[in-house]
């Protein structure tokens, strides 16, 4: 089952090789994580996402990261209602013969997506949804030929 | 202020008195100003050792240890000693120095990536940016080492920093945000610990580490006393409980004595104290203490129910968590049928050993507690002479006992000795060692004669790899695959560094040659040449339940 765990950090140098060396050292997996600036701008917010089905790895996973002195906090929102959005770009192959059936899936998408650049038989796709959505999304396009894509993994609030 | 003198009055302020350490390019300001400091330092001829001796004045003293070492080499040459550290939870902050601040990156001159190389074996670290953070980052650095669950803390400071000038500002307070220990424990907890403690026929204290780092050994015999539980310790633990008191079923696990190991099997509670059910005592975990329902205190939250899973956890000092209990219980347990049953299988399955013609180290041991009257300080290296230390010579007071439990360290304990000794010069201060591991830090011989530190080494001479034999032997069909060592002459070797060296190779030989270092004003090499292949026993096979012990049984 996926966990999505916010994470407050300081914002120093160092810190995201702590997190990171934490994972691999105790060997934990990382679905996805992401990291930026809050409006303060000496904390940094960390939206990690973990793959596990035993209760005792998630509960070592923040007990871990709660122990690492420059971490501020750690919420478990998959606890509580939360708002996620992962954001991808995604270049798909645009030729002529495939430009309707690519627009079509867009216009099912209408609301998450936009078209950011048409060019040289390719396109780029923007999609701003739950990481599930843009699973969906990614899946309805790849027959088409997905020649690039870039996912920022998940952020979340609640 | 210069940067180095900044370090130094912090560290004073810290209330450092002695540090060891190793000089180089790097630390070169910073040992300009020691030149003249009125703290003092101890050369030690390898940066390891200056880690080792770090963490045994910590560990005998209970206050910060502070080593010192130059950038690239230096620095990791300290890394054995910082994860020693790390993994026994010791108070230790690690000096480097670093090339200057503009070429980190650019693989200069003895440039190694220090903060990187150690932040899995540190409980934090620091690279030093700019002179302005430096003194409060020495006080973070002191108040992180030391409080919570204590560890090691590395402070990186390139050598420009070392020069530049700033005012000095000491901070009074140290606030860090996302560190904020727990002290005491829930009062909820407390009660429903009360509660099962009063309702147990069968209960037993399991004490670590812990107990001593937090000074809860008064605490832990009271609770003892007044609930009539016994209480069994690990390595780590050793000291923290008397070991010659009624209620003391000496160490459990791997080469625990066999019954502690049946009572922790038959318990119906355990009360686990700053320990972390590492798998040397717990031997296969889903049959680890199988009708205990177990009660984990612990200041690290993240010890608890990480391999067993816990009924009650306590997060907290174990000091105050044990005060905190004994106000708490009204009902006491009604032991006495434990107690005459574990009185039965202490009586059926003592803890022995054979006599033989050649000496026996068990016996070795037991004569420094006798000569010593039990009032030494004994570091070990690792192996079979580290066991021997551990089942043979009883420990009453905590901080006695400095052993290198988690990691396992060979040359650990020499370097240690000096430091317990520098810290508590007052007292006789053993390393019982191996003849394997004593060569891992030999170099240390000229330390301990040059700053006139007289500590006592006693080889319990196998001329093996003596523990690694013996899983050969008992595991691997006698194939003593590059086991067995070609010494030198440990008695010249002491001679030429200007120590004393002393050799028994009879038992006869063995209590005057003890009584013969106790007098000696000067460093002593004592060169026990013991049964070659002596077991540790009882022992428990790696991956077995611990009560499946094998071998040293009555
Ligand atoms: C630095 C290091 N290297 C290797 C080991 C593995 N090891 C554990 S015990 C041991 C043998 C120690 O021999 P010795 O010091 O003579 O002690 P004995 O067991 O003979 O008492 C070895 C090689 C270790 N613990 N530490
Ligand atoms: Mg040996």
């Amino acid at each position: 089952m996926k966990h999505t765990i916010a994470v407050l950090v300081e914002n120093k140098f160092g810190v995201l090789a702590r997190i990171s060396g934490l994972f691999s050292a105790r060997g934990f997996n990382i679905s996805s994580l992401a990291v930026g600036e809050t409006q303060d701008p000496s904390v940094s917010r960390m939206t990690i996402v973990v793959d596990t089905s035993e209760a005792r790895i998630l509960e070592q996973i923040i007990k871990q990261l709660r122990k690492l002195i420059d971490t501020i906090s750690v919420v478990d929102l998959t606890k509580k209602d939360f708002v996620e959005r992962e954001l991808a770009l995604i270049k798909v192959n645009y030729e002529k013969s495939i430009q309707k059936k690519v627009k079509a899936i867009l216009n099912k998408h209408k609301n998450t997506t936009r078209l950011i650049r048409e060019a040289r038989n390719e396109a780029i796709i923007e999609i701003c949804a739950t990481s599930e959505e843009v699973a969906v999304f990614v899946s309805n396009l790849s027959p088409y030929g997905i020649r690039e894509l870039m996912r920022t993994g998940k952020v979340a609030i609640a | 202020m210069k940067g180095a003198q900044i370090l130094l009055e912090c560290l004073k302020r810290e209330g450092v008195q002695v540090m060891f350490g190793y000089p180089g390019g790097a630390v070169l300001p910073l040992f300009d100003v020691l030149h003249d400091s009125s703290i003092r330092f101890i050369l030690t001829r390898h940066e390891q050792a200056a880690a080792h001796a770090a963490d045994g004045y910590a560990r005998a003293t209970g206050k910060v240890g502070v080593c010192v070492a130059t950038s690239g080499p230096g620095a990791t040459n300290l890394t054995t000693g910082i994860a020693t550290s790390f993994m026994d939870s010791i108070p230790v902050v690690a000096i480097t120095g670093q090339v200057k601040t503009h070429l980190i990156g650019n693989d200069a001159f003895q440039e190694a990536d220090v903060t990187g190389i150690t932040r899995p074996i540190t409980k934090h670290n620091y690279l030093v940016k700019n002179v302005g953070d430096l003194a409060h980052i020495v006080r973070e650095a002191f108040h992180i080492a030391s409080t919570g669950r204590p560890g090691p803390v590395l402070i990186d400071i390139p050598v420009d920093i070392q020069t530049h000038d700033t005012e000095f500002n000491w901070p009074e307070e140290v606030e860090v945000r996302g560190y904020k220990p727990t002290y005491f424990g829930h009062p909820g907890q407390i009660k429903k610990a009360a509660k099962l403690i009063a309702k147990a026929k069968k209960p037993l204290i399991y004490a670590g580490g812990g107990v001593i780092i937090s000074g809860a050994h008064a605490e832990l015999k009271a609770l003892a006393e007044k609930l009539c539980v016994p209480v069994t310790m690990t390595l780590m633990g050793l000291g923290c409980f008397p070991s010659t008191h009624s209620l003391c079923l000496g160490m459990l696990g791997m080469h625990g004595t066999a019954f502690a190991n049946y009572a922790i099997m038959n318990a119906d509670l355990v009360i686990a104290i700053g320990a972390r059910f590492d798998d040397r005592v717990t031997g296969r975990l889903d049959a680890f203490a199988p009708y205990a329902k177990i009660i984990h205190i612990d200041i690290d939250p993240s010890s608890i129910s990480k391999n067993v899973k816990v009924d009650i956890p306590i997060v907290g000092d174990a000091k105050y968590i044990l005060a905190q209990l004994l106000e708490e219980l009204d009902k006491k347990p009604d032991t006495r049928e434990w107690l005459s049953a574990i009185e039965q299988w202490k009586t059926k399955h003592p803890l022995v050993y054979r006599e033989g013609i050649k000496i026996k180290p068990q016996y070795v041991v037991e004569q420094i507690y006798e000569l010593t009257k039990g009032e030494a300080i004994i570091t070990t290296e690792v192996g079979q002479n580290q066991m021997w230390a551990a089942q043979w010579y009883k420990y009453n007071k905590p901080r006695r006992f400095l052993s290198s439990g988690g990691l396992g360290t060979m040359g650990y304990g020499f370097p240690a000795a000096i430091g317990a000794k520098v810290g508590c010069p007052e007292m006789h201060v053993f390393d019982i060692a191996g003849d394997g591991s004593i060569q891992m830090n030999i170099q240390e011989l000229s330390t301990a004669v040059t700053h006139k530190i007289y500590v006592k080494v006693a080889i319990l001479n196998n001329c093996y790899l003596g523990m690694v034999r013996q899983w050969q032997e008992l595991f691997y069909k006698r194939r003593y695959s590059y086991t067995g060592l070609c010494n030198p002459d440990f008695v010249k070797l002491a001679e030429s560094y200007g120590a004393v060296g002393l050799r028994a190779t009879k038992k006869e030989e063995v209590r005057p040659t003890i009584q013969k270092a106790l007098s000696t004003n000067n460093v002593v090499i004592m060169d026990f040449q013991i049964e070659p292949e002596e077991n540790v026993f009882p022992m428990v096979p790696a991956g077995e339940a611990i009560d499946r012990m094998i071998g040293g049984m009555a």
